[in-house]
């Protein structure tokens, strides 16, 4: 049988034999936590302790700073001691709230409703946006906010993306093994939210066993459905995870999921969402892999967020080798940070150490028009062409060949012979093409 | 602290397996098989000629790039597969300079002049023989059989196919006295000439020139032509190869030379439409340097459509020209005019041809 999948994209070594093997642990709790207040796409939140009050573990220290936003909780208990600003995951720097721990992770009190199924959609989405949940696959969107599309926008399907497509990352694969209970609790959630009658969860088909378990786990429940898919990355991308589990075409510039009456949640944001509702517990912790083919015990972490990456590496034991490069995320869309104090985040799902050899990149070459990009582009862009009117600054060209529709996966620069750093160029073509768009509806508007 | 940490743009991880250097030089392996086909089809002069075409190549390209003052890069053998593929474009009874002095126009002219590889509009090899062409019409294209006589290399039993003592019928012998010896094509299109004169002769001649037996010679290559198209056996291993690694895609040879088997077969036989026999579409994609120009020329990714769908017009468009200079030219062979003048549409094409977004129309 043919397993359903995309047009385009690349084969690539998973590497995920490094930590699929690993069970969940749940770290100590950390000294000292830093909670970033953009965490997110979307307003940062506001923080609305001061330094020196005292918090409990789960207690709202910021909220949201408008509806595309979310609130933050302290993740550990103890004193507010500072706010200000600390590396972000993404590279930059941002305002982050630390937290001195008392070394006593005191919660703030968590009831358990056993009437969760029954509430309604509002009071859901209610304790999703109260519990800080945004998505937890790296986008990073207001869990919420995706769960209200307009009336005009009937949803009839949701599909929990459990493909985990990057290589190395393998929390999501632990969650799936180990929580499949919570998933499904979570799917039927959203479902109930939504208002959908179909459920599906996309499995690449390098974890059989979690297929497995979850179709055991759905054998009589005919509104959800498990599809495995082929192994090929970017098999967990929104567009292309929808159109492989439903042959649904989401519209490009800026068309979303709901378009197509599809939402997609990561299978660790599904948890998430159960646990909010059900428990109204506030996310503060999630499963991040650290992994490596230099981290002597690669693990996949349940950690406090805002716990340093470094303590998170000093818990799998360290490097063998010195460390070239630090890898927020996945090996295909992360970020390469500078600073190993950096905090995690709801959206971390990794944490990738490489060593030099790993680390370098050879010099570009002049592009040979092999095709290759064009070949495995999921977007059906050429992105050579894009590359090329970026060089030249002819950024009308590079709108037209449609920078704003690749979504950075990097499949490109993956294969490209000439070792052209494609997104690179391709970032800056979206951040000029972005500001000229911008510019154009103010005009319009005015 | 370490504090060396290298930051950059994702991804972080790179398919190895391809890079430029290796791209060309599995491409210089790819045409092993057709080198050695020759040299066994045409002797060690045919190696040599390869040789003084590689070496001139690659100093003309050494030269050129230290007086631009632009990095030496003739380790990434692209020069090497272009002083090849001209060698193979050429006649074994060249003199030595014709490969040299093609090599040099095909660097310099064909792709220093544009700005090196990536840039440049034309095949360079193409270019290189198309030019050679213009100036010593008689060297390039001489005559094979009176080359295998001068450096006796074949002994009696590899005789070769001679179209002579196919066309033994006597009352035939004066007026094909010009076929007798011609490369395959030539020999087509002699018949073809001879068609307007003595149609019912010259339909005796096609029906054996395309009989099942000339046409596995002419796949084995025993047959006259240019070093390199000598035997499409032997092209066709080394395409394999290219496109089993990923270097070449399908689309551009089988789009160039089904186009050519259906317009051969629809228009090149002597009775009008579909009057050919089934085996002429194979007399004229197994001779003359179709199969080289499909899998290694009409390929060449700077010169060639990125698109999926603009290689598939390229290959189209390449075949018709080949057709229909080939059936109705002046010349007996088109390949390499065809693929020169989609070269020209190359940047058109693509342009014509850029694929919708996925999830595409919304505007």
């Amino acid at each position: 049988m043919g397993l359903k999948t995309f047009p385009g994209g690349v084969h690539s070594h998973d590497k995920k034999k490094y930590s699929r093997s690993a069970s969940i642990e749940p770290m100590p709790i950390p000294a000292k936590v830093y909670v970033h207040l953009s965490q997110h796409i979307g307003a940062p939140a506001k923080a609305i302790v001061k330094p020196g009050d005292e918090v409990l573990a789960g207690q709202k220290i910021a909220e949201a700073g408008g509806f595309v936003s979310i609130p933050m909780h302290a993740p550990i208990s103890g004193k507010v001691t500072k706010i200000a600003s600390y590396p972000h995951p993404a590279g930059t720097t941002g305002t982050a709230i630390e937290i001195t721990g008392n070394g006593e992770d005191k919660w703030v009190e968590l009831s358990d409703d056993s009437g969760y199924g029954c509430l309604d959609a509002d009071e859901m989405k209610r304790r999703i946006s109260e519990a800080g949940i945004c998505g937890m696959g790296g986008a990073g969107f207001p869990t919420h906010v995706k769960l209200s599309p307009p009336a005009d926008k009937p949803i009839d399907t949701v599909i929990l993306n459990g493909v985990e497509c990057e290589p190395y990352l393998t929390a999501d694969y632990r969650l799936m093994l180990e929580q499949p209970e919570a998933i499904l609790e979570g799917l039927k959630l959203i479902m109930k939210i939504v208002g959908a009658k179909q459920g599906i969860i996309g499995i690449e088909a390098n974890k059989p066993d979690c297929i497995k378990l979850l179709r055991k786990a759905t054998a009589d429940d005919a509104t959800i459905r498990i599809d495995a898919l082929k192994l090929k990355y970017p098999q967990g991308a929104e567009k292309q995870l929808i159109y492989a589990c439903t042959k649904r075409k989401v519209p490009n510039k800026g068309g979303l999921p709901m378009a197509v009456g599809v939402v997609v949640q990561n299978v660790g944001t599904a948890i998430a969402i159960y646990e909010a509702i059900r428990y109204q517990k506030p996310l503060i912790e999630r499963v991040i892999t650290v992994s490596g083919k230099i981290v002597k015990n690669p693990k996949n972490i349940k950690a406090r967020i805002g716990t340093l990456y470094s303590e998170l590496l000093d818990y799998c034991g360290g490097t063998t080798d010195d460390i070239s490069k630090i890898i927020s995320g996945g090996p295909m869309m992360g970020f390469a940070i500078s600073d190993l104090d950096t905090p995690m985040i709801k959206g971390s799902s990794g944490l990738l150490l490489f060593n030099k050899k790993e680390a370098t990149k050879d010099a570009e070459h002049t592009c040979i028009r092999c095709g290759g990009c064009v070949e495995v582009c999921p977007m059906n862009l050429i992105p050579s062409l894009i590359v090329k009117n970026v060089k030249y600054q002819d950024w009308d060209l590079v709108e037209k060949y449609g920078v704003m529709d690749c979504m950075k996966c990097g499949s490109c620069a993956f294969v490209c012979p000439a070792q052209i750093k494609l997104i690179q160029w391709i970032d800056i073509g979206k951040l000029e093409v972005g500001k000229r768009m911008r510019a154009r509806t103010q005009v319009e508007k005015a | 602290m370490n504090n060396n940490f290298i930051v950059s743009a994702a991804p972080h991880l790179k398919a190895k397996h391809m890079t430029v250097s290796s791209i060309m030089w599995q491409v210089v392996l790819a045409l092993v098989p057709a080198m050695l086909a020759a040299i066994f089809f045409f002797g060690i002069r045919s190696l040599t000629l390869t040789a003084y075409a590689v070496v001139a190549a690659v100093l003309t390209e050494y030269l050129i790039q230290k007086l631009r003052g632009v990095p030496v890069t003739i380790s990434d053998g692209s020069a090497v597969v272009t002083g090849i593929l001209l060698a193979f474009n050429i006649n074994v009874a060249s003199p030595w300079w014709l490969p040299v002095i093609g090599s040099v126009f095909a660097i310099a002219i064909g792709k220093q002049v544009f700005g090196g590889l990536g840039h440049n509009l034309f095949n360079p090899a193409l270019l290189g023989r198309v030019f050679l062409l213009a100036n010593w019409p008689s060297l390039v294209t001489a005559n094979w059989s009176k080359t295998r006589d001068t450096f006796h290399l074949l002994g009696e039993s590899m005789n070769g196919l001679n179209l002579g003592s196919l066309l033994n019928v006597p009352e035939v012998a004066t007026p094909l006295a010009a076929i007798t010896s011609a490369t395959p094509l030539a020999a087509m299109k002699s018949v073809r000439v001879l068609a307007e004169t003595d149609s019912v002769l010259a339909q005796q001649v096609m029906d054996r020139m395309t009989s099942l037996d000339t046409i596995s010679q002419l796949f084995i290559g025993n047959i006259g032509g240019v070093i390199g198209e000598v035997s499409a056996l032997a092209l066709l291993i080394g395409a394999s190869y290219l496109a089993f690694r990923y270097i070449i895609s399908w689309r551009i040879p089988m789009s160039y030379i089904l186009t050519v088997f259906l317009l051969t077969y629809a228009f090149g036989g002597l009775g009008g439409i579909f009057s050919a026999s089934i085996l002429l579409p194979f007399y004229h994609i197994f001779s003359g340097g179709l199969i080289l120009g499909a899998f290694f020329m009409a390929t060449d990714m700077v010169t060639s459509p990125v698109t999926k769908r603009g290689m598939l017009i390229f290959g189209i468009g390449a075949g018709v020209l080949t057709a229909v200079i080939r059936l109705w030219g002046g010349y007996p062979e088109g390949v390499s005019y065809s693929i020169l003048l989609m070269n020209c549409c190359v940047p058109l094409i693509d342009r014509w041809t850029t694929p919708k977004p996925f999830g595409g129309g919304r505007k």
